[in-house]
């Protein structure tokens, strides 16, 4: 059921994400209110990269999920392309912070369950070839996920988001199960996938080199020391200066990496060098 | 459950072939299926060779019990331990099967005996996997069908003989009838039980990828419960057979179950032996039918 024409193309156009005072609240065991987002607002332009870090529990999943439509906010509203979303969103890909492949599925098969319906089966065929080999998977497509490593299977659940070709891809922590060489080589991958087929890139990660080096945006989410128990807010937006790929020795990404762990509350030990 | 893939058994080799990382070991994959329909796995470091040299005689095993019942049963009744009406010799009952062969008449019992397991037990399970689905899927379905459904199982299927004898006479319809009944609950409750319990993220990914509904059930929720299907179709194909001689025993005048009844009147002990004999080939010829169809859908599925 193609409500929209973006699912009938191969890759849609990247499409604008507004968040308009989004708030989640969900209630504990006791059933007391347990705030965890709260009046989160953000305007995220198409085709931009906005990268999500802040602590473990923060409630960085909870947003994202509010802006793939799988949870409603308690308050606010997100919008797509000017649309308020309702419900899972088909112009919205997700790749989860676990690679939730179906086990009885080849890794081809898994990335093919992305495809857009309607997709011709030829064309859906050699997307899904294509994109394997992106991610370096394509001497592994007949493999099962278990036969495969932690590494392998999230970049196959990337590939399956991107099989949607959609709009707006949203990732949550994409390249956390990594070992540090691939997840550089995955992170140019994405450079390289993302000036192909432009989307609107949200990710969530806990590496703050990788939040620089990726995105136009850096988002830091948090309580306010103040009120700790009213939910996390945005504490602080940060454009990244540059375009990619950019330069990993920057001087200037270094200088934002130790502004954005003192944000996340970890002493970076730098010492301010004189000239 | 444990499948062994077919491959650990035709290379025994000592070594495990090296491997590219990460592409875990396939041709020694042991794979455990939980009865929550999911699979795990874990590689082991080789075949163990000792397992290997003794599986011949493991099979070997199998058969020790029931010749030793042979050769007693022989023993018993060459030298007339027991009375020959009361128990007849093995060559008396081989002798009942090679004349009720010659003349035919064994076939039709057994054809007609099949054909009603086959027919009862297809639309019990298709019934029960459709009402599981539903109990199990739907917070409705299960509120509105789960309690009556469990009150029907609690009768004692062979309660509903005389009313279907009543309804539908002592004709197949009734037959057809009980085997469903006894063949639908093991699916149902098995079937009902599982789907509650699919990995919900599993769930939610097939709809952020637009699963729904049917498309979900086919292919997320149904896959996920593949192991569990397949052991209430074995369950249900156990009670098909028992419900099959029940409803024979009570009100026919064909197949396997008449001729119990049947060769009891006549005092034809040779042919109750063959009877209870062909009932338990037959029995565990048809399970092994679905073991087969269980290791092809766990290949597949697992
Ligand atoms: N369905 C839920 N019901 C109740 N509480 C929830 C639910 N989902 C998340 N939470 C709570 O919301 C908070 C934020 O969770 P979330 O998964 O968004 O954190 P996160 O920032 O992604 O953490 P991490 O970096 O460890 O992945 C946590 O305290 C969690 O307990
Ligand atoms: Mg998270």
């Amino acid at each position: 059921m193609p409500t929209t024409s973006t699912l009938t193309r191969t890759s849609a156009p990247a499409l604008p994400v507004s968040l308009d005072r989004v708030s989640r609240t969900f209630r504990d065991t006791a059933n007391e209110p347990k705030p965890v987002l709260r009046d989160v607002s953000l305007e995220i332009s198409p085709g931009e990269i906005v990268s999500l870090i802040g602590a473990s529990g923060c409630g960085k999943s909870t947003l994202l999920r509010q802006i793939a439509g799988l949870d409603r906010p308690t308050g606010g509203q997100v919008r797509i392309d000017g649309t308020a979303i309702d419900g899972i969103d088909q112009r919205v890909a997700v790749a989860f912070q676990e690679p939730r492949l179906l086990p009885w599925r080849s890794l081809r098969q898994n990335v093919s369950l992305g495809l857009p319906k309607g997709t011709a089966r030829v064309e859906g065929q050699a997307r899904v070839g294509a994109l394997l080999d992106l991610v370096h998977l394509g001497e592994a497509a007949a493999l099962r996920p278990r036969q495969v490593s932690g590494g392998m299977a999230q970049r196959a659940s990337l590939a399956r988001a991107l099989s949607r070709g959609p709009g707006v891809l949203v990732l949550d922590e994409p390249f956390g199960a990594l070992d540090a060489l691939t997840r550089l080589k995955m992170q140019d991958l994405l450079i390289e996938i993302h000036s192909a087929e432009p989307a609107t890139i949200i990710l969530v990660t806990h590496d703050v080199d990788e939040a620089l080096y990726l995105s136009d945006r850096v988002v830091l989410l948090g309580v306010d020391a103040d009120a700790p128990s009213a939910g996390a807010g945005i504490r602080s937006i940060t454009s990244v200066p540059g375009s990619r790929p950019r330069d990993r020795g920057d001087a200037r990404l270094a200088e934002l990496r130790v502004e954005l762990l003192d944000g996340l509350g970890v002493p970076s030990h730098h010492q301010p060098q004189p000239h | 459950m444990t499948i062994v893939k077919d491959e650990a058994r035709l290379n025994p080799a000592p070594v495990p072939p090296a491997r590219e990382s990460g592409a875990g070991a396939p041709p020694t994959l042991r794979q455990y299926v939980s009865q929550l329909g999911y699979a795990a796995a874990g590689s082991e470091a080789g075949p163990q060779p000792r397992a290997d040299r003794l599986r011949p005689w493991l099979v070997v095993a199998g058969f020790v019990v029931p010749l030793a019942l042979l050769a007693l049963w022989w023993f018993l009744t060459e030298f007339s331990i027991v009375p020959a009406h009361r128990m007849p010799s093995p060559q008396r009952v081989l002798d009942a099967a090679v004349a009720m062969t010659a003349d035919g008449v064994i076939f039709g019992h057994i054809a007609i005996s099949t054909q009603r397991v086959v027919l009862g037990f297809a639309a019990g399970s298709l019934l029960g996997l459709a009402l599981g689905a539903w109990v199990g899927l739907s917070k409705w379905g299960s509120a509105f069908l789960s309690p009556t459904v469990g009150a029907f199982r609690a009768v004692p299927s062979l309660a509903w003989v005389p009313l279907l004898v009543l309804y539908l006479g002592i004709s197949e319809d009734s037959k057809v009838t009980l085997i469903a009944i006894g063949a639908l609950f093991p699916v149902y409750t098995t079937v009902a039980g599982a789907l509650r319990h699919v990995d919900p993220h599993l769930v939610e990914l097939g709809q952020a990828f637009g699963l729904a509904r049917l498309g979900l059930l086919a292919r997320v929720q149904l896959p996920a419960v593949v192991p569990s299907i397949v052991s209430g179709l074995r369950l249900a194909l156990a009670q098909a057979w028992l419900f099959l001689v029940a409803a024979e025993l009570i009100a026919s005048s064909v197949g396997l179950g008449f001729l119990l009844v049947d060769s009891q009147n006549n005092g034809r002990v040779d042919r109750l032996f063959l009877t209870i004999i062909l009932l338990g080939v037959l029995g565990k010829t048809t399970d092994a039918l679905i073991g087969l169809l269980e290791r092809w859908l766990l290949k597949r599925w697992g």
